[in-house]
């Protein structure tokens, strides 16, 4: 095994052209665990601490371009208003010692359907900041994940930033898992309202082979509002249109059996989270001016 | 490949660190600091956190290569230089939050770096700063006792 | 304390336990909550735990373990293996140096490594000891190994089906001759009074058919110790361990070595709750440091620990209760299933635990019991703190509560109007000789005031997540969220059973240093973190007058101190120190009398103690400071202690005196369930126990807390799942096998009784294992209560409370 410590982004780009299986190594907290369980003996670790603007993050105009290696626990600290959604997210992403460390970019290069950050991404919509020393490319969220932990990433590319829309209206995260902290998502749910467009968007976690959005069911709801004049109104949500949309986010999940839960209980649970969240976005939208939405996007802690 | 770094205020260094190693081996295999403890190696458990240029994270997660050049503290690091025990160190002593105390290293780093950060912490802020921190023998009563003791004293102290 | 002369070779090896010596500045004897004399070493990092230990040339053994749960092996090739650079050893059955190649604590069915075929999976097969770790791993992975599967049995059908696969062929041991089929390991019948006819007079009859799933102890510092060959063909084995003398025993034999040349000492545990009882890591550390010449040390990391040590026994419980329409039980009939796994560890002893505490701190005339330990292809089970009657209090409590209300009645007066108290017969015959107080234990924790509803709420209608179900993953903001309240009660043996020789050894020194009188207390107890050393301390300065007292080391240079387990050690250490401690105390006085006996006519009329450094009469009179008795004389003595002896169970009827004493706990769940997603927030977990007397208030209540969280998490979280069909553990991981948080763990509340039990040292009651009994039924009662569920497994998990 090889240690390349790269100094510069520069060289971080020349090494991974020089040695594309190399394995990006930010956080550590998926690679590492990996080598301490001998489930993993890459011939390059492609160590990316030393590279600082990974670390860093941009608002300007409605977009955040956020560095991959911007710990979780800066992203809840700083961008709860810009990105809350993801920040939720982000607070339940194991403890606070993994949020120290790991960032957004290491969930999408994993490409786990289990990463926390997956359902906020797709939710709030965006796009990865794909970069080798061929150039860069922004690679939209909805085409980033391939498989079972494949994504769309070249071999000799490296997730520079991902490129996130600033939030214009309440967001919500939420995952079940079986115990109330420091645990992985037996399934996630990631919702946004997007008012400026008039359109909503889901993520869901755990229950597909890869994240997925419901589409079918931002349609129909998207729709709903828009034909009962929600929008404008701010007018209460009606149950039914609460309960269609539920049992859509239910359907469009393709769970299976592990020893994590089951594939009917992700089914369910799913559409119990698309309710409930649902019902905390409606009622923030309905509640405050767009002004105020910042302040009040989550719940205490 | 060899490896440098400061612990608790002193340059350390290592040969012939192979590059799989994490600094949680680094720390207890090559430089006589077993105070960080191995319990899960996966980042599940918090035995093994150290402060990494002050922040807490589980030393078993970072490669031995990421740290060069770069400051860890541990729970050796914790106590005065005439060895006398830090306000957390002691609490713990006296609430009777040790039992095995293989946990407890981990978690005074992490309560440590709590109380610098919330010096006033409620129940709720101290069960969240110490839930990735896992202890099987003391059920977590005597550690909410411990760091509420250690807030009050330096509060006292204040 | 003396060195002994053997030829150790503790000088190279850093980061060997320590001789904790502790003064007090109050008198700092038993009752007081003194504190740990290992607490600054352990808040410092110091503390010297087994996987600390380090040899300057020390190798590193790794252990090769099966991928198969049940195979022939036909071949194993090492060559290559062997042949890699930095690798010193490669040792397989075939290597093994003597004709003892098992080792077992009661049958010995193990083997050292596999042999013509694997049993379960993570079966050790090869052992490798290489300069680093990673040369180790990377040289195992080169070992080939050629397996034949074999068919798994893996329950109670496929274990004892005609034409069953037999997991131990050839059968021999003590429990073959009277078990019913050769792959259940042994079984226990209790029959006393006439079941049948009880049940004629019942109102009503309430089945049940429950499941309890396989709980690991997870302590958190890894199986691991350094052996170390000495100079004398012998080797130093340090090593954390529940019971030095146990590991001895089957260790030296493997080795071909007399005890006396196998010399273990304790390095610091990292928790064991029955999880260190057998052997892990000891015997191959050992082979390989003999075959190499060098220093091994062998440290287990967590996936490989699920696999280094036995698990809490699964069950299979099938209840019958009888009651008549005034809430009186007419009769129980229980069968206990136990899946022991691929080899008998505490199997046999963990089956007379089930049987016989079957039907929980009740007065039942009638019963008819049977429990049973199999034998399959799954994980080997044993010991675990509550061993055996963990799984039936969960099952007989769900009676309770069910018996309780189809009459209608409250839970808790159903219970106590059956509880037993001092002067019950348990269903083994035997009368309850010291104090039962069930009935009140439940009293008090119903008469606690019940947590503030909706705790979750902060100012401005938010809600703080930590304190709903789903936590930190904001999964509901108090929707679908229905309190439940639920109370169980258990009952547990303390100390080792069934007519087994039960003793523990104390040597204790007292001598003057720098003027002052000192006590030293050398035992084999493994501290595993209970806090015995505390209480030896305790104990010494009680008895001995003594503010400063240092605690030798545990090692195999004193004699046998018995197990870390059975909630034991503060009754049979304890006592040994004390008794011991006495001795001393009569050679002192005699030494007092024969110096200043002339002097003052009390030293022969008085009853005389040793208090604050002094001799002094029962009369508060002082003759002498103990300095002055002993100037430079040292008293030093070793007994061994013994508790009252016990009778084993007659195979047929279950009758005899089988236990010492009995330790009771009762809890009070309060629960919040988020009952559309499933998921469980325990508010308050109270608790009320007869300890008897509280040596250390503040260890106690230590004690009972984790006794409590170790039962919730069973509850709602802890299991390893096995595959049906591979029988190949599924989650070995802290990943997937999850144990609470501090956000999964609620306020405990403790109510501590302590009505004295005459006949164990100061009216002493273990402790230990009672809390964990009851924890998890209370916890279940309250989801039941909470969602109206049947609830017949545990842990429960979010999909039974969704019903998807």
């Amino acid at each position: 095994m090889e240690f390349l410590r790269p100094a510069s982004w520069e060289e971080a780009l020349a090494a991974k052209a020089e040695h594309p299986s190399a394995v990006p190594i930010a956080g550590g907290t998926d690679v590492m665990v990996e080598i301490n369980f001998d489930h993993r003996r890459p011939e390059h670790l492609l160590d990316l601490n030393r590279i600082a603007e990974l670390q860093e993050w941009e608002v300007a105009g409605d977009t955040v371009r956020l560095g991959a290696s911007v710990p979780y626990t800066k992203i809840m600290e700083h961008l709860r208003a810009e990105l809350p959604g993801l920040a939720l997210a982000s607070h339940t992403v194991a403890s606070p010692q993994i949020r120290n460390r790991g960032g957004v970019g290491g969930n999408l290069g994993t490409a786990s359907p289990a990463g926390d950050a997956h359902p906020a991404l797709l939710a709030g919509g965006g796009e990865v900041e794909a970069v080798s020393v061929r150039g860069t490319r922004l690679i939209p969220i909805d085409d980033f994940y391939k498989g079972v932990k494949r994504n769309a990433l070249e071999p000799d590319e490296l997730i520079r930033a991902v490129h996130l829309k600033k939030a214009t209206g309440p967001q919500q995260f939420s995952k079940v898992g079986t115990r109330n902290a420091m645990v992985i998502a037996v399934c996630a749910f990631g919702l946004a309202l997007h008012p400026d467009a008039r359109t909503v968007r889901t993520g869901i976690g755990s229950a597909a082979p890869t994240p997925i959005r419901a589409t079918t069911a931002e349609e129909f709801l998207a729709a709903a509002l828009d034909e009962a004049g929600l929008w404008e109104s701010r007018g209460v949500l009606p149950p039914a249109v609460a309960r269609q949309f539920a049992d859509l986010v239910s359907g469009a999940a393709n769970p299976i059996d592990d020893v994590r839960g089951t594939a009917s209980y992700r089914r369910h649970a799913l559409g119990v989270m698309a309710r409930r969240t649902l019902g905390w976005t409606w009622e923030q939208y309905r509640g405050t001016e767009q002004d105020e939405l910042d302040d009040r996007s989550k719940p205490c802690a | 490949m060899r490896v440098t770094f400061t612990v608790n205020g002193a340059p350390q260094e290592a040969d012939d660190v192979w590059e799989g190693e994490s600094l949680l081996y680094v720390l207890r295999e090559r430089m006589g600091l077993p105070g960080s403890k191995n319990a899960c190696e996966q980042g599940e458990c918090g035995s093994c956190t150290v402060r990494l240029d002050g922040v807490p994270v589980c030393s078993c997660l970072v490669a031995a290569g990421q740290v060069q050049g770069r400051e860890v503290v541990t729970v050796e690091g914790l106590a005065g230089e005439g060895g006398e025990l830090s306000t957390v160190q002691q609490a713990f002593v006296d609430a009777g939050a040790v039992q095995c105390g293989f946990c407890t290293p981990g978690l005074l780093v992490a309560a440590d770096e709590l109380l610098e950060r919330n010096p006033e912490p409620s129940d709720g802020d101290i069960r969240e700063a110490l839930s990735g921190n896992l202890c099987r023998c003391t059920g977590y009563e005597k550690i909410l006792d411990a760091v509420r003791l250690a807030a009050a004293r330096t509060e006292e102290a204040v | 304390m003396a060195d002994t002369t053997s030829p150790r070779a503790s000088s190279s090896v850093t980061r060997t336990p320590t001789s904790l010596t502790q003064g007090s500045t109050t008198k700092g004897g038993i009752g007081e909550s003194t504190l740990r004399p290992d607490g600054i070493l352990k808040v410092t990092g110091e503390f010297a735990y087994s996987s600390d230990l380090w040899h300057e040339d020390m190798l590193w053994g790794y252990t090769l373990r099966s991928t198969v749960a049940h195979a022939e092996i036909r071949s194993i090739d090492t060559s290559e293996a062997l042949a890699t650079s930095g690798v010193y050893a490669v040792l397989t059955y075939d290597d093994l140096p003597t004709e003892v190649k098992n080792y077992g604590l009661e049958i010995q069915d193990t083997p050292v490594l596999a042999h013509g075929k694997v049993r379960h999976h993570g079966e050790p097969v090869a052992l490798v000891a290489a300069d680093h770790p990673e040369t180790a791993r990377r040289a195992a992975a080169k070992i080939r190994i050629e397996y034949a599967d074999l068919p798994v049995v893996t329950d109670e059908a496929s274990a004892t089906a005609p034409d069953a696969i037999l997991v131990h062929e050839g059968r021999d041991d003590h429990h073959s001759g009277h078990v019913p089929h050769p792959n259940i390991v042994h079984r226990q019948p209790i029959v006393r009074g006439d079941a049948d006819a009880a049940a004629a007079r019942a109102d009503v009859v309430v089945r049940g058919e429950y499941v309890f799933g396989m709980q690991d102890q997870a302590f958190l510092g890894p199986e691991s110790g350094l052996a170390v060959p000495g100079e004398d063909g012998g080797v130093d084995l340090y090593v954390a361990t529940q019971w030095l003398h146990s590991d001895l025993r089957q260790i030296a034999p493997v080795l071909g070595l007399p005890e006396k040349k196998v010399r273990m000492t304790l390095s610091g545990v990292g928790g064991a709750f029955g999880g260190r009882e057998d052997l892990s890591m000891q015997i191959h550390a050992c082979l390989l440091a003999l075959r190499t010449g060098k220093p091994v040390k062998i440290v287990y990391n967590r996936f490989e620990s699920f696999f280094g040590h036995v698990h809490r026994h699964p069950a299979k419980l099938w209840y019958e209760h009888g009651a008549t329409r005034d809430g009186k039980l007419t009769h129980v009939k229980c069968r206990i299933v136990l899946d022991g796994g691929a080899y008998a560890s505490a199997s046999p002893a963990v089956v007379g635990n089930a049987a016989s505490l079957s039907i929980g701190p009740y007065v039942v005339e009638d019963v008819a019991i049977e429990a049973l330990a199999l034998y399959t292809n799954n994980p080997p089970c044993g010991a675990m703190r509550g061993f055996g009657a963990v799984q039936a209090c969960f099952a007989y409590e769900a009676q309770m509560d069910k018996v309780a209300a189809e009459l209608g009645l409250d839970p808790v007066e159903f219970r106590q109007r059956n509880a037993m108290e001092q002067g019950t017969v348990m269903p083994t015959g035997q009368p309850v000789d010291s104090p039962a107080p069930v009935a009140e234990l439940l009293r008090r924790v119903k008469s606690r005031p019940l947590p503030p509803e909706r705790q979750w709420e902060v100012a401005g209608g938010a809600a703080d997540v930590r304190a709903l179900p789903g936590g930190l993953s904001n999964t509901t903001h108090g929707e679908g969220v229905v309190r439940g309240v639920g109370y169980a009660v258990g009952i547990k043996n303390v100390g080792f059973s069934e007519g087994f020789d039960d003793y523990s050894t104390a040597r204790v020194r007292m001598e003057v240093i720098n003027g002052e009188a000192v006590a030293t207390v050398h035992t084999a107890m493994a501290e595993v973190g209970q806090g015995g050393v505390t209480v030896h301390a305790q104990i010494a300065r009680t008895e001995l007058g003594v503010t400063q007292v240092t605690i030798h080391p545990a090692d195999t240079q004193v004699g046998s101190a018995g197990s870390t387990s059975a909630s034991r050690q503060t009754y049979m250490t304890g006592g040994a120190v004390r008794n011991t401690c006495e001795a001393v105390r009569e050679k002192v006085l005699e030494i007092g009398r024969r110096k200043f006996g002339t002097y003052h006519p009390a030293w022969a009329t008085a009853e005389l103690l040793l208090e604050g450094g002094k001799v002094v009469t029962d009369g508060g009179e002082a003759l002498a400071g103990i300095a002055e008795v002993l100037e430079d004389e040292a008293v030093d003595l070793e007994l061994e202690f013994r508790h009252r002896p016990t009778q084993a169970f007659d195979l047929r009827t279950g009758q005899g005196n089988g236990h010492v004493q009995y330790s009771f706990a009762a809890h009070r769940a309060v629960v919040e369930v988020d009952t559309e997603l499933g998921l469980v927030k325990v508010v308050e977990l109270a608790c009320a126990q007869d300890v008897g007397k509280a040596l250390n208030p503040l260890s106690v209540v230590g004690q009972i807390q984790g006794g409590t969280t170790q039962g919730l998490g069973v509850a709602v979280m802890e299991e390893i799942v096995v595959d049906p069909v591979t029988a190949k553990v599924r989650n070995p991981s802290f990943t997937d096998y999850l144990i609470p948080t501090i956000l999964d763990t609620p306020t405990i509340p403790v109510d501590v009784l302590e009505l004295a039990d005459e006949h164990a040292p100061y009216g002493l009651r273990g402790i230990g294992e009672a809390p964990t009994l009851s924890s998890t039924p209370a916890v279940l009662a309250a989801i039941r209560n909470a969602t109206g569920l049947e609830l017949n497994k545990t842990p429960i998990r979010p999909e039974h409370l969704t019903g998807s």
